[in-house]
């Protein structure tokens, strides 16, 4: 390592700077005119789970596995989350809310530990009947999710019939109840 | 009067800001050289109004001038002094007034003291700072200003924003202003040394107290909004990577490579070309910070300072500096002629491995800050959390903090790796022994804080390594100042791999007179009853909480209710000891009647604290150290001239 950057000709390197600070200004002019639409429908609605088959993520819970929502029955939600996530904690009430209505929720904790998920579960509330445990992201990327939290309508025969990206608010809990609702009628 | 008195100035301060840009600009020319003599003065005199105006905007609101507009909308004659002070600066307008008054007077006083650097690079950054200033006089004057009048006066004011109404919050902005300030001067220097291709020795030295200043600062900003959002957000955490916690560690990232860069122009003229880039890297960051979090545009708890319209503003006051500066560069750093060179093994080359390091960290953080809007704007909405930040910054933290430990005790331009055997073996030795100490007694840990627990003894014993064999009452207090600075890193590293290893977690449900073992500790839930403070009620738990069986210390972690506006607020309680802190908080009532308790032991956790504030001790020695010297020199030449004028005559 000699003063190498210096003895060259500097070239085309020192446009670099420039060059990434023009994708930094295009980047935030997209985002501070062009907000995203936050309900946007996903490739995968539709489409069968791909076939996955995960750990328990804690000891209170059982894995999760493709084949457990292709038995028929009710609609079921499956909740993309993590203990390291705040927004997670924030939708934990709504999820409550929505177990309490007798809705069933399966959950997949990304990149978690058991301690910590355990943790988790422990302060907001444990809405779900299996937690599998998606420690490569593996199955979070196949069905078409890329951030936590998300959460996904899955009919009884497997088939993804909504996608709801970001935390579930108190307001969208209706909209989720229709999905499911809808979920059901179509699948029979 | 006072209102329009205030306006007035900083109007007059506008067009001399306009005066030393064009003055300052036309002075490098050889047909208009003579206007050089004017620029000095007048950075003098903008200086001087703009303080007086900012006096003014202090006085409207100490008064409580109900016809101000901006007083009537943030203050109330009934709110005790402190307040009403920091009321002036607790709002949009008054702190960017604040900002310009800060800027203005760093830049009379350039004019005024620096006398190292070649007239025509002083007038230069002279030129660039009244720029950088005059963008944000547009802002004030056109969009924001804070000296409009009511048509009727109000009769009682609104009051401030009671998340405000904390005395660490009051002096929490000035802090990080400052900080951002002293960069914007750097950035006028390196602007200046480009523009006359004069990057040297200099031009370094010149900058660097400013550098070193703004980098105190900013240290002392983030250790305390660190340990902030540690006690207030009862999450029992003391780094979130929120997006406003990363938009003040990217600057402070930035500056500690600057200075570090400066040190190496400084001592030996190298890294020329690396230390200019910095030097307009560090003031971009600070002006993407504040756009990132005045914006609104991700997602933040800070989000009551937000509004997209002020956001366009500084984003364009963003486009035009930074990309003009980062033009300037591209356009002159193939003509800044090659720095003094030096081998691989030297201290140099350590220095610029851990810029290298720094800079790397600096761009991990700022990808995945941006990326939730990358992912956005393809319509996606991620959240980017630890498992991300944490690993991807230690692949650039540990061989940093590796080669930090080495690198003092290195020659300048050339050594010999054989030359320091002693002083490379014994951190080594004692980074080994306390990773074999923690393998054995402690096992299983994660890596990362293994490692943390490991290094950081180790860092420990090297950074004091400088001082051994030396004169200590002769050696620099810039010296001391760097051992205390690397001490404080290592402090720090070790709290932070204790919390991650150590910290032990209880979460009950307890009925009074329940008892838990969290840790080292025996809590016991005594009582649990209502109180009332000034503009809030809770519910407050009465623990006591016994160190291995002594005697008992009580706690009160509280549930608060505020009235006006209304919210919520749990009220962590703390228990420090030398080893570490135990933490309480009262959660909810469960249905069965007993209360969700939660306790944390943390061992060793305050010293991420301690480390910061030894950093922040260690820069303000080396800053004193340089400015003892420079100030020693200044005498001396100057009394060097008085001579040689009476031998004259």
């Amino acid at each position: 390592m000699s003063t190498a950057e210096q003895s060259k000709r500097p070239g085309l390197a020192v446009w670099l700077p420039l060059g990434l600070f023009a994708g930094f200004l295009a980047l935030v002019i997209v985002g501070l005119y062009w907000p995203a639409d936050r309900e946007v429908s996903s490739a995968f609605i539709g489409k069968p789970l791909p076939a996955f088959d995960l750990p328990p993520a804690t000891d209170e819970r059982p894995g999760l596995a493709t084949a457990q929502f292709q038995q028929g029955g009710k609609p079921r939600l499956l909740n993309v989350f993590a203990s390291w996530c705040v927004p997670c904690a924030v939708e934990a009430p709504q999820l409550a809310a929505l177990a309490k209505q007798g809705v069933e929720i399966d959950g997949v904790a990304i990149r978690d530990r058991k301690e910590d998920v355990a943790r988790f579960l422990g302060q907001y509330g444990n809405p779900f009947a299996r937690i599998g445990k998606d420690d490569l992201s593996q199955v979070q990327l196949a069905i078409g999710s890329s951030g936590v939290p998300e959460t996904f309508v899955v009919d009884g025969k497997g088939i993804i019939r909504y996608q709801h990206i970001g935390d579930i608010r108190q307001e969208d809990i209706p909209l989720i109840l229709r999905k499911l609702a809808e979920a059901e009628g179509g699948a029979q | 009067m006072i209102a329009e008195l205030g306006l007035a100035m900083l109007w007059m301060a506008a067009a001399l800001a306009v005066l030393q840009l064009v003055a300052g600009a036309l002075a490098l020319r050889p047909a208009t050289a003579h206007l050089a003599g004017v620029v000095r003065p007048v950075a003098m005199l903008q200086g001087l109004l703009v303080a007086c105006a900012f006096a003014a905007l202090i006085w409207l609101f100490l008064n409580t001038d109900l016809s101000v507009k901006l007083v009537a909308e943030n203050s109330h004659s009934a709110k005790p002094f402190i307040f009403k002070l920091a009321g002036t600066w607790g709002n949009h307008e008054g702190s960017m007034l604040m900002w310009v008054t800060i800027m203005s007077m760093a830049g009379g006083f350039v004019a005024l003291i620096e006398k190292r650097l070649r007239e025509e690079t002083l007038i230069a950054t002279l030129a660039g700072q009244a720029f950088v200033s005059l963008g944000f006089y547009a802002f004030l004057l056109l969009a924001s200003n804070p000296f409009t009048r009511l048509p009727e006066p109000a009769p009682e004011g609104a009051g401030l924003n009671p998340l405000l109404q904390d005395i660490g919050l009051a002096f929490h902005p000035p802090t990080l202003y400052v900080g951002y300030v002293g960069l914007s001067i750097a950035f006028s220097f390196a602007v200046g040394a480009l523009v006359t291709r004069d990057v040297g020795p200099a031009f370094a030295r010149a900058m660097r107290p400013w550098v070193l200043g703004a980098w105190i600062f900013l240290t002392l900003g983030i250790t305390a909004g660190s340990y902030w959002a540690y006690y207030t957000l009862g999450w029992g955490g003391w780094w979130f990577w929120d997006p406003v916690e990363n938009a003040s560690l990217m600057p402070w990232l930035a500056a500690t490579a600057l200075l570090h860069s400066c040190s190496v122009l400084a001592a030996r003229n190298a890294l020329r070309t690396w230390t200019v880039m910095l030097g307009v890297i560090a003031f971009s960051m600070s002006m993407v910070g504040t756009f990132l979090v005045r914006s609104g545009i991700l997602t933040s708890v800070h989000a009551f300072a937000v509004d997209p319209t002020r956001g366009s503003f500084i984003l364009a006051l963003l486009a035009i500096y930074i990309g003009g500066a980062l033009l300037l560069f591209a356009l002159r750093a193939s003509t800044v002629t090659e720095g003094a060179r030096f081998a691989v093994v030297s201290r140099e080359s350590a220095l610029v491995f851990n810029n290298v390091m720094l800079c790397g960290i600096l761009g991990i953080v700022l990808v995945g800050t941006l990326y939730p809007l990358l992912t956005e704007a393809m319509g996606v909405k991620v959240s980017v959390g630890p498992p991300y930040f944490n690993p991807v910054s230690a692949v650039f933290a540990i061989p940093m903090m590796l080669v930090m430990a080495v690198g003092p005790v290195l020659r300048w331009r050339e050594d010999k790796g054989g030359r320091i055997t002693w002083q490379i073996a014994v951190p080594a030795a004692v980074m080994a022994a306390a990773l074999l100490a923690v393998e054995l007694l402690f096992a299983p840990i994660n890596l990362l804080p293994a490692l943390g627990l490991a290094i950081a003894p180790g860092l420990a014993v090297a950074s004091l390594q400088p001082l051994v064999g030396r004169n200590l009452r002769r050696t620099p207090l810039a010296t001391y100042g760097m051992v205390i600075g690397h001490l404080g890193i290592a402090v720090a590293l070790f709290g932070m791999a204790s919390e991650g290893a150590f910290s032990t977690e209880r979460l009950a449900a307890m009925n009074p007179g329940d008892s838990q073992q969290v840790g080292p500790f025996k809590v016991t839930l005594q009582d649990i009853g209502p109180v009332a403070g000034p503009n809030w009620t809770a519910l407050e738990a009465t623990v006591a909480a016994s160190y291995a069986g002594g005697a008992a210390t009580v706690l009160h972690p509280q549930a608060r209710v505020f009235a006006n506006p209304p919210g919520n607020r749990t009220e962590s309680a703390l228990l420090t000891r030398w080893n570490g802190q135990l933490y309480a908080v009262l959660g909810e009532e469960g249905e069965d009647g007993r209360w969700q308790m939660r306790f944390w032991w943390k061992p060793f956790v305050p010293m991420i604290w301690y480390g910061g504030a030894l950093v922040a001790l260690g820069g303000l020695l080396a800053l004193m150290g340089r400015v003892a010297r420079d100030v020693k020199r200044l005498v001396a030449t100057d009394k060097i001239a008085w001579r040689r004028e009476r031998q004259g005559r």
